[in-house]
């Protein structure tokens, strides 16, 4: 048997050649040949970025690249003006199918953004008020020996017998009952019940509110009270019949005190103006009709007079 | 390989379908090395990837390397496991497609250039389902080119060791 012949291929009798020995075989010079081609083309393109960063643009690798880039030029530009309309049909048609979505995409985002004007709008009128609280709260009108703290109107009078709102400020704000409440224009009312974050206010129009009053013009005293009806939301009650209160009278709070006892409310607020003065030979005082200064149907932030004695106590 | 950068770096750049880039050129360099094998596939690749950095002034070498090394991979595919198996180019399109895809984004921030992986990795899923999606007509074509593969006349030689 020759040597390049084992004994499975003499038994089978097929006629296989074994390669010789110390040479390779056709196969594993392939498998050779393969992996430097590929390990080659690996380093050449090593070879060609790392030279590529290094040349920055002017040597002569980016110049060969440019001159091959110039001769691809033509067929890119060739290709492209063959695609261009399939392209355009393309864009078309991507166009058409995403115009639903986009109508929906955009319906969406203007009602967000109409939202957003709307809180924008209202921020702004907040922003408003609370300047014009503050120029109260810091100028020549507020009542001393008091802290204003500014807080919102949560609930407003609910209808005509609920005389009453909500303020987002309650027992852990330092708000107590029988507190005033006010705001720039004047006097709301007074706290008439507390929780720890809210409290409710008991407006001047509401049939159990009372407070001593007096004309600025004439010095003549009396009681606010609530009035008869919607034109005339409050009356000046117990003005005897010889005080002189005129129409366009200021009428403010008169803030009297006692060694024992105190008015509820500071002297000097702003309650309302005279609109209607009315006398009669069988009334025993005067009848006046006030308007208050401030809208109590349309309340957005109120300021809570807060006792500094009671803070410091 | 000319006509296949041609048309990539043209007509495809850009273009999205469902999410997904076609690749026309990585997708032509897997079915030719599948068909006429690993040493053709490196050298088709190296020879598209060039053509790409070319065309689109880049820099050189980076999409060579990255072409040279799918059409080999997808070459000793072909001459080995995925021999005569019809799902072969769908199947080696869509994983050389992936590890193109992240290979493409590592060598790119490896030379510092500006890359986004989120954006590279969100849009490689579909691109590779799009790439084997394509393999199915290009790999005809190619085999109508190329001729029959190569890879079967390894199997005409018997060697004992």
């Amino acid at each position: 048997m020759p040597r390049n012949r084992t004994a499975r291929t003499a038994v089978l009798g097929v006629s296989v050649r074994r390669p010789a020995e110390g040479k390779p075989s056709t196969r594993t010079t392939a498998a050779a040949r393969r992996r430097l081609v590929v390990g080659g083309l690996v380093v050449l393109s090593l070879v060609l970025v790392t030279i590529s960063f290094r040349e920055d643009g002017d040597g002569p690798v980016a110049s060969t690249q440019n001159a091959a880039a110039a001769v691809l030029r033509p067929f890119q530009v060739a290709a492209d003006r063959v695609a261009e309309p399939f392209r355009d049909a393309y864009r078309w048609a991507d166009g058409l199918f995403g115009a639903r979505s986009d109508a929906a995409r955009l319906e969406k985002e203007n009602e967000t953004l109409r939202q957003q004007v709307v809180e924008s709008r209202l921020a702004e009128r907040e922003n408003e008020r609370l300047r014009r609280l503050l120029g109260y709260l810091n100028g020549p009108r507020f009542p001393e020996g008091y802290r204003g703290l500014a807080t919102a109107v949560l609930a407003r009078p609910a209808g005509a017998y609920a005389q009453s709102i909500v303020i987002a400020a309650g027992r852990n704000d330092g708000v107590r009952v029988d507190d005033p409440v006010v705001t720039q224009d004047g006097l709301v009312g007074k706290v008439s019940r507390t929780s720890s974050r809210t409290a409710r206010v008991t407006l001047l129009t509401d049939d159990q509110s009372a407070a001593s009053a007096l004309d600025v013009e004439t010095d003549a005293f009396g009681i606010v009270r609530p009035g008869n009806g919607p034109r005339a939301p409050l009356r000046l009650d117990r003005v005897p019949k010889e005080a002189r209160v005129r129409p366009g009278d200021t009428i403010v709070t008169s803030g009297w005190s006692s060694p024992r006892l105190s008015s509820l409310y500071p002297r000097g607020i702003r309650i309302g103006r005279v609109t209607s003065v009315g006398r009669t030979d069988t009334d025993l005082y005067t009848q006046v009709q006030v308007t208050p200064f401030a809208d109590l149907s349309a309340l957005e932030s109120v300021l809570v007079l807060i006792p500094k004695e009671r803070e410091t106590s | 390989m000319l006509v296949a950068a041609v048309v990539q770096v043209t007509v495809l750049t850009g273009i999205r379908v469902l999410g997904a880039e076609p690749d026309l050129l990585l997708v032509t360099i897997v079915c030719v090395a599948l068909v006429a094998g690993s040493l053709p596939g490196a050298i088709a690749g190296f020879a598209g990837g060039l053509a790409v950095d070319v065309m689109t002034l880049g820099t050189l070498g980076t999409t060579s390397i990255l072409l040279t090394l799918a059409g080999y991979w997808a070459g000793r595919y072909g001459e080995t496991t995925g021999r005569g198996r019809s799902y072969a180019p769908p199947l080696a399109a869509f994983a050389i497609s992936l590890l193109a895809g992240i290979g493409g984004v590592t060598l790119h921030f490896l030379i510092g250039q500006p890359v986004s992986a989120r954006e590279a990795l969100v849009v490689a899923a579909p691109s590779a389902v799009l790439a084997a999606v394509l393999a199915l007509g290009v790999h005809p074509v190619c085999r109508a080119f190329v001729g029959a593969p190569d890879a079967l006349d390894g199997a005409r030689q018997v060697e004992l060791v």
